[in-house]
């Protein structure tokens, strides 16, 4: 670093540097997870369009779990902007909703967690979160893309697919978190049973 | 966490380990209360949403105006006069259809029967809609 700055105190120097904690890298590393399984997913062909299987959301549920719901919101926001950029969706109707999906899946899960974690697991977080995805989704999609009655018939088939990937990205995110395969380790260590 | 536990496993009798260890199963007891709740909704939805009952009347409108509400049990051509010239209206079995319409495109006729109920046959020229309605009336896109 050029040291320009003699006279000030050493602290003064510094702060062109932006400081990174531990937990900065982890969502970072995490976020990038995140994105690479939203594009992987943005390039699979789906039968219906709006039907996907959000797997991108096993990693904010692992998130959430191991480091906390701060970091599975980062997380989760920072993947919809970033995911949008590359895919040149910023600002679509597209982006936006994703965004308004993840943000009342991000509601939902910071109320469900508060859930006796006895007897809820990943699997009741999954679920509730996807429906809470849709929802969302379903909200934008009838106040503002197509403000008619017919979407009411799409609810079904929208919800059946969340129940349905919820409950598969829930026993992913649940094999993911206590087999204690790391997900951000290079080298997947096998499960220890 | 790993060595927390590999302690307590080693520490504690052995129906303890099996409790701690079956707190770590995929599907808990929430977990099955939520899955059967998600379930039902989405069986409550194709329910409420998909649901085709079959129709009962068929109400046609003139411009703003209902024309007339004709029960689908009878065998029965009306023909109505509306803004551009007379238009036919068939029922049979249950179903009713545009038959003949003096409007230049045709697509309310195109449309063909119409069995069930919340389905709707519109002729913008010359202003006439059909709309089938079952025993109760569903959602009411055409008022929207």
């Amino acid at each position: 670093m050029v040291n320009l700055l003699h006279d000030k105190p050493i602290d003064a120097r510094l702060t062109m540097q932006i400081k990174t904690t531990i937990e900065d890298h982890r969502i970072a590393k995490l976020a990038a997870l995140a994105i690479a399984l939203h594009m992987l997913e943005a390039v699979v062909p789906s039968p219906l369009p709006g039907v996907k299987p959000g797997i991108a959301n096993i990693v904010t549920l692992y998130v959430l779990f191991k480091h906390g719901f701060a970091c599975a919101a980062w997380v989760s926001i920072l993947r919809v902007f970033a995911s949008s950029l590359l895919l040149g969706q910023f600002l679509s109707p597209t982006f936006i909703l994703s965004l308004a999906g993840a943000l009342l899946s991000l509601g939902v899960l910071w109320l469900s967690m508060h859930l006796p974690k006895k007897h809820f697991g990943t699997v009741s977080l999954s679920i509730l979160a996807a429906f809470a995805h849709i929802a969302g989704q379903l909200i934008i999609v009838r106040l503002w893309l197509i403000p008619h009655a017919s979407v009411a018939y799409l609810v079904p088939i929208v919800a059946m697919a969340a129940l349905f990937f919820g409950l598969i990205n829930g026993i992913i995110a649940h094999k993911l978190l206590y087999n204690e395969i790391s997900i951000t380790d290079t080298s997947l260590r096998g499960s220890h049973h | 966490m790993q060595t927390l536990r590999s302690i307590c496993m080693f520490k504690l009798p052995h129906y303890i380990k099996t409790r701690i260890k079956s707190k770590t199963h995929v599907m808990r007891a929430g977990d099955w209360c939520v899955l059967t709740a998600g379930i039902v909704l989405v069986a409550v939805l194709f329910q409420q949403l998909w649901s085709h009952d079959g129709a009962t009347r068929v109400q046609i409108r003139l411009g703003d105006t209902i024309y007339g509400t004709y029960s689908l049990n009878q065998q029965r051509d009306i023909h109505v006069e509306g803004a551009i010239g007379s238009a036919t209206v068939s029922i049979m079995n249950g179903k009713a259809r545009f038959s003949k319409s003096p409007c230049h495109n045709q697509y309310c006729v195109h449309q063909g029967w119409l069995s069930r109920s919340g389905q709707a046959a519109l002729c913008l020229p010359n202003q006439l809609s059909l709309e089938l309605i079952g025993e109760t009336k569903n959602y009411d896109s055409l008022n929207y």
